[in-house]
């Protein structure tokens, strides 16, 4: 009904799009091959730029290094953002030309055969859908923005080459990921684009936190990693097969719905998502990610790879529909992770540290949605969220820019990144100030695009609620979640962007507006953070729900066996008025108590005291982890597996043990010497030479 | 190609060659100078690894049978035959072989200064005994083959390894060997016993095949003296103590060929006989639970372990515990899957762990230091060495798109089925993985610089020698990695042979070349 009522004017404008802008589904694959290509040409400046080639001529070596240092950054600009540019207009053609297929439920682009054993065949293949396009728009198009940004941004780091490759090779495994049409396929994007976080994470290696964390991002994904290895391991085991074509058709018929097998499958699954979308337990990592470069933290940590969990649930949605058990768990462990992070976002200082942790709570949100069934709107928020987060990310990063130069010039090595030390910032930085506070409010959930996301999901869940009261509760978490992001957001822009200015009367005027390479990108978000709602619209204000539409024929299947309602009437206009109310009085609330508290700069800040300084130590989870986990494994490995099991046991116990066999060959072995050694060749030449006579007859 | 190889006879001469032109090589080395030897030796070796190739076209994938086949009297007396044959399992360990060899050579071009002749001859040796027991198909030769790389590997160690190499060869000497004795009875007794009831004195490899279901009671005792030689090879634990001070005493070129081929040598060796010839026994549920919970066992404990080890040489031994620990849950799942995966993980191992062993000698021969502590901030002086590390690291994790993925993935698939709760188990290797690795990457090549050893290594990267050693092996984890296609088509043959062959025969009498007509199809 309501594909109907949307294909009337939007297939109009589609059908009038002239020839040349349409290209057929099957190029998709250059989506990801321009940003390999980006990434093996900028790779390979930044290795000859490192050092002279081995095996040239010294001379023409180190001609050959002088001359690609000098053109290195014009050619890594434009070629980083040129292929990535390329690419999303290659998707937007791609987007159009889907619309002409005949047949509209996804179009598989085989590449070639991958693993062929037996009965198991992957391909490596692309599968082009209304989801998978979603996501590739969203990829390469906010993907361009952030490497557009990050040509101002990363300007004067000597590894400039080594970071736009790697930041291609994220863009070309992230879209692997989202294209992919198995759980294998997907699964090199997956794994993939861990590697690339962790490559990103730890940049600037030299500091041993970074490199630390970006281990930490790669191991805690590794553990999700294992459920999703085991989720497929068990579907393999069902239906045979890891297409989803083939799973997603035969797994609901092959299996009882919310039976045993079911449920497994998606909790694993979901672990999985856990790792790669930081949730409860394994969010741990994100925090820590931040010590990447920021224009990172918006691409990878924030709008794209993070959300590679809520796509893999709606991917899988018709699993998780047939095993209420596992929906409600991931809509649960949503609210809850959403809750608990925003919490966690109320007492942190790093400007970036708080938009950590409002990542995490917002993923939360978008796991609410999948988990209540609302997986239009789960991917919804995706998308908006992907907006105004990138835009939050990256204003940051020009505020941390303005910063870091202003403490450059008067060489100061005061933090940067600390709210504290910033206040007033709007003077100087008109434009970042303005772009963010559209951002805010888009998340805070003032009607811009982040309120109806956000809203859409709040109601679904409250619509399932009626089915499943712990929904109500659900519900009742979200909203107190909204709350509380309206307030540290407000709290973050104020000690931003207001009062009085704490970076210190010398360095103070050296603060400025980033130049218009990074501001570009901002006003565009921007736009698209104000505006983002339209795609999908609900009734009441003028719209039709069109990406609800657009993603019918992957939700329909799921929709068969969990369908929750959205509240309609009076019902609606309460929910709206609550939503609205609560992410006011956040605000509010968070900009007057801000405004009203006297901040000293991070320098002479005193300790954190009672429950503040519990939130401000992340309530102690790392630690906790650290203790319970990390150590014990440490000192059983060494203690007790090596130096018990192999060293005493194995080695003292039988080996040594039998010490008289051991000397006694030991002084044989002694007088091994490599004088007599021509001995034992000869010897082991005439040995040769006797089964040599035997081969030869 | 194949029209061209078999004008040339190729499958007539092929085998004999591999055999005699590496043994043969050692005359040449010990009449030149010295300082020509690594020539001789990589010239040979290079030859070798070339002509092998051509194997690659002249392999009959739809085959599962044994090709490239010959047999010639040896000792007829004693029913001792030349015969040699290869499949789909051997096929990739004697291209591994071969391949590794010139890169063995070229990987101890300056780090080998005394006795070199000695050094490049007992090389050239092993390549010899290395292809002799991947493609016997007698019991004898097998043996003969299977002794005849003890004595190289033991001189390797022990004249050109470490501080500690006598320590470290003489274990190793009496580890394998005390396996090997074992086994060497149970084939005598074996064919003796065969020949008792047949009135055949054979130590051909299809002969005892068919007939080793007759054995009856005296069964398990030949399999636990074929399964503890070969355990102690791949290694499994608790017999893989040895393997840790061999790698770490082990020249550079040492430690990679053991790494490479030595280890596989224990795989191969339950694929080819220890099973097939007595699945009953291999395949009865106690033996099943045993072999599995040891591979499982030797997968965690071989990570944690390397987990913990502050040299770098140590942690990539014994994550060899751990890899090959993969590669015996294959074995023992024995669905095409698991089983394909194992010879993938083998192969895998093969070259993601050679590079590694390359790289730690490379940094050693800079250095003089193994010691993770000694380390850090390298990425900032070698960045080429740094790359390679991390690339050798990735396809270690089993990085999809690196060869490591494809084995350690299809070995958990096939296997889930059969032994949930073991591959569940399995599966967390590789988040231990990652962590001692990306641990072990982390504080070589990542965190502050700071110490002026290190400092001055700058301008001190990869050579053109050192790059050719590693790129070939990089070359081949991106390529089984993403295109493993043509090697497990070569492989599956082979392993649907052996799947069918490890089914439990229950003492029922079986027509072998009904199972083989099975096997072909």
């Amino acid at each position: 009904m309501t594909l109907l009522s949307l294909a009337g004017p939007a297939a109009q404008v589609l059908d009038a799009v002239p020839n040349w802008m349409v290209l057929h589904p099957h190029w998709v694959w250059l989506t990801v091959a321009l940003p390999l290509v980006g990434f093996l040409i900028n790779g390979k400046v930044a290795m000859l730029a490192s050092g002279p080639v081995p095996g040239l001529p010294p001379k023409s070596a180190a001609r050959l290094t002088e001359l690609v240092r000098k053109y290195q950054k014009s050619i890594v600009s434009v070629v980083g953002t040129g292929v990535l540019l390329a690419a999303f207009v290659v998707a937007v053609m791609v987007f159009l030309g889907f619309h002409f297929l005949d047949n509209q439920t996804g179009y598989v682009v085989r590449l070639w055969s991958w693993i062929p054993v037996g009965r198991f065949q992957v391909d490596m293949a692309f599968l082009v859908d209304q989801l998978s396009l979603v996501m590739l728009l969203v990829v390469t198009g906010v993907g361009s923005l952030i490497h557009l940004f990050s040509v101002g941004y990363m300007n004067e780091d000597p590894g400039y080459a080594r970071y736009f490759a790697y930041l291609n090779l994220f863009i070309a495994f992230m879209l692997v990921l989202v294209l992919g049409s198995s759980f294998v396929v997907m699964f090199i994007g997956w794994e993939g684009v861990g590697l690339c976080s962790y490559l990103l994470i730890g940049f600037w290696f030299e500091d041993k936190a970074n490199a630390d964390a970006g281990k930490k991002a790669f191991l805690v994904n590794r553990i999700g990693d294992v459920g999703f290895m085991i989720a497929m391991f068990m579907i393999w085991t069902t239906v045979g097969s890891l297409d989803f074509g083939t799973v997603l058709q035969q797994l609901p018929g092959a299996v009882p719905a919310g039976g045993a097998m079911i449920t497994a499958i998606t909790l694993f699954l979901f672990v999985g998502a856990t790792g790669k979308s930081a949730q409860i337990p394994l969010y741990v990592w994100l925090p820590d990610a931040m010590a990447g470069p920021t224009p990172v933290s918006a691409l990878i940590h924030a709008a794209t790879m993070v959300t590679a969990g809520v796509y893999l649930v709606a991917r899988t949605g018709v699993l998780f529909a047939l095993a209420p058990i596992s929906n409600t768990i991931v809509a649960g462990v949503g609210v809850v992770t959403a809750l608990f992070a925003a919490t966690m976002a109320l007492r942190q200082y790093d400007i970036k540290k708080v938009l950590a942790y409002s990542t995490i709570s917002q993923l939360g949100y978008m796991f609410l949605g999948v988990g209540t069934g609302a997986f239009a709107a789960g991917i919804f928020h995706l998308i908006t969220h992907a907006f105004f987060k990138a835009l939050l990310f990256l204003g940051a990063g020009s505020v941390i820019h303005s910063m870091h130069h202003a403490y450059h010039e008067v060489h100061s090595s005061e933090d940067a990144q600390d709210m504290r030390n910033m206040g007033g910032l709007r003077k100087a930085m008109p434009w970042t100030a303005g772009l963010m506070w559209i951002a805010t409010l888009a998340i805070a959930g003032m009607p811009l695009s982040g309120f109806f996301s956000k809203d859409e999901i709040l109601a679904y869940a409250f619509g399932r609620g009626h089915d499943n009261p712990v929904f109500y509760l659900y519900y009742a978490l979200g909203i107190v979640t909204a709350l509380l992001t309206a307030f540290y957001m407000a709290r973050l822009m104020a000690m931003t962007f207001h009062g009085k200015n704490r970076t210190g009367a010398d360095a103070e005027p050296h603060l400025h507006e980033a130049p218009w390479i990074m501001t570009g990108p901002l006003v565009v978000l921007g736009v698209l953070a104000a505006f983002g709602g339209v795609l999908n619209l609900p009734e009441w204000a003028g719209g039709h729900h069109w990406l609800e539409s657009w993603l019918l024929p992957i939700t329909a299947s799921a929709q068969m066996y969990l369908d929750p309602v959205l509240p309609h009437g009076t019902t609606e206009y309460v929910l709206i008025g609550l939503a609205l109310t609560a992410a006011l009085v956040g605000l509010v609330a968070g900009y007057r108590v801000t405004m009203a508290q006297n901040i000293v700069p991070a320098r002479d800040a005193p300790e954190e005291r009672g429950f503040w300084k519990v939130l401000y130590h992340k309530y102690y989870v790392d630690e906790l982890y650290d203790a319970v986990v990390i150590r014990p494994l440490i000192m059983f490995s060494q203690r007790f597996l090596w130096k018990g099991v192999d060293a005493r046991v194995i080695d003292g116990g039988f080996v040594n043990g039998s010490a008289g066999v051991s000397r006694f060959l030991g002084q044989i072995g002694s007088r091994f010497q490599t004088g007599q050694l021509g001995f034992y060749v000869l010897l082991f030449v005439v040995g040769a030479v006797w089964i040599v006579r035997a081969m030869v007859g | 190609m194949t029209d061209f190889l078999s004008s040339l006879g190729y499958s007539q001469w092929i085998i004999p060659a591999l055999l005699i032109v590496p043994a043969a090589g050692i005359l040449p080395i010990l009449f030149a100078p010295a300082a020509q030897a690594k020539r001789i030796a990589l010239g040979i070796s290079t030859f070798v690894f070339v002509v092998s190739l051509g194997l690659w076209w002249a392999f009959d994938p739809a085959s599962g049978n044994l090709q490239v086949a010959a047999s010639v009297p040896w000792m007829p007396f004693w029913g001792i035959y030349y015969r040699v044959g290869i499949d789909g399992i051997s096929l990739f360990m004697v291209l591994l072989s071969t391949g590794m060899m010139p890169l063995a050579v070229l990987g101890s071009w300056h780090y080998i200064t005394k006795a070199e002749r000695g050094y490049y001859a007992l090389l050239l040796a092993m390549t010899s005994g290395m292809v002799g027991v991947f493609v016997s198909l007698d019991l004898f030769m097998f043996y003969v083959f299977w002794e005849l790389i003890l004595i190289p590997m033991y001189f390797i160690i022990g004249v050109w390894g470490g501080p500690n190499r006598l320590y470290a060869a003489i274990k190793f000497f009496l580890y394998t060997m005390f396996g090997s004795l074992l086994m060497l009875v149970a084939i005598l007794l074996m064919v003796w016993q065969i020949a008792h009831s047949t009135g055949v004195v054979s130590f051909e490899y299809s002969f005892l095949l068919s007939h080793s279901n007759t054995l009856g009671s005296t069964a398990p005792w030949y399999f636990a003296a074929f399964a503890l030689a070969f355990a102690i090879k791949v290694p499994i634990v608790p017999f893989h103590t040895w393997l840790p001070d061999a790698h770490t005493e082990a020249p550079t070129a040492g430690s990679v060929l053991l790494a490479a081929v030595l280890l596989k040598m224990g795989t191969y060796g339950f694929l080819r006989f220890a099973v097939p010839f007595f699945p009953d026994v291999a395949m009865s549920p106690a033996v099943t639970a045993l072999f599995v919970s040891l591979a499982v066992i030797g997968i965690v404990h071989g990570a944690l372990v390397a987990m913990v080890q502050p040299d770098a040489k140590r942690l990539v031994a014994y994550s060899s515990v751990s890899h090959m620990g993969f590669a015996m849950l294959g074995i023992w799942a024995a669905t095409v899957q698991s089983v394909q995966g194992a010879l993938m993980v083998m192969i895998g191992h093969g070259l993601a762990t050679g590079a590694l062993f390359f790289l730690v000698g490379m940094l050693y021969e800079r250095r003089h230091s193994r010691l993770f502590s000694d380390f850090g901030g390298l990425a900032r002086v070698v960045p080429l060495l740094s790359i390679m590390l991390t690339i050798a690291a990735l396809a270690s994790i089993g990085l999809p798109g690196l060869n490591g993925f494809v084995g350690e993935f299809l070995v958990l698939l096939g296997s889930f089925d059969r032994h949930p709760w073991a591959t569940g188990i399995a599966t967390t290797g590789v988040v231990f993985a990652a962590a001692y690795l990306l641990w072990a990457v982390q504080r070589i090549i990542y965190n502050p610089l700071v110490k002026p050893e290190n400092k001055a290594l700058a301008g001190h990267d990869l050579d053109l020698r050192e790059v050719l050693v590693i790129l070939p092996l990089i070359f081949g984890m991106i390529w089984l990695g993403l295109y493993p296609k043509p090697v497990l088509r070569r492989m599956e043959a082979a392993a649907t042979r052996y799947v069918e062959f490890s089914i439990p025969r229950q003492a029922t009498a079986r027509n072998p070349e009904g199972s083989q007509a099975e096997g072909a199809k």
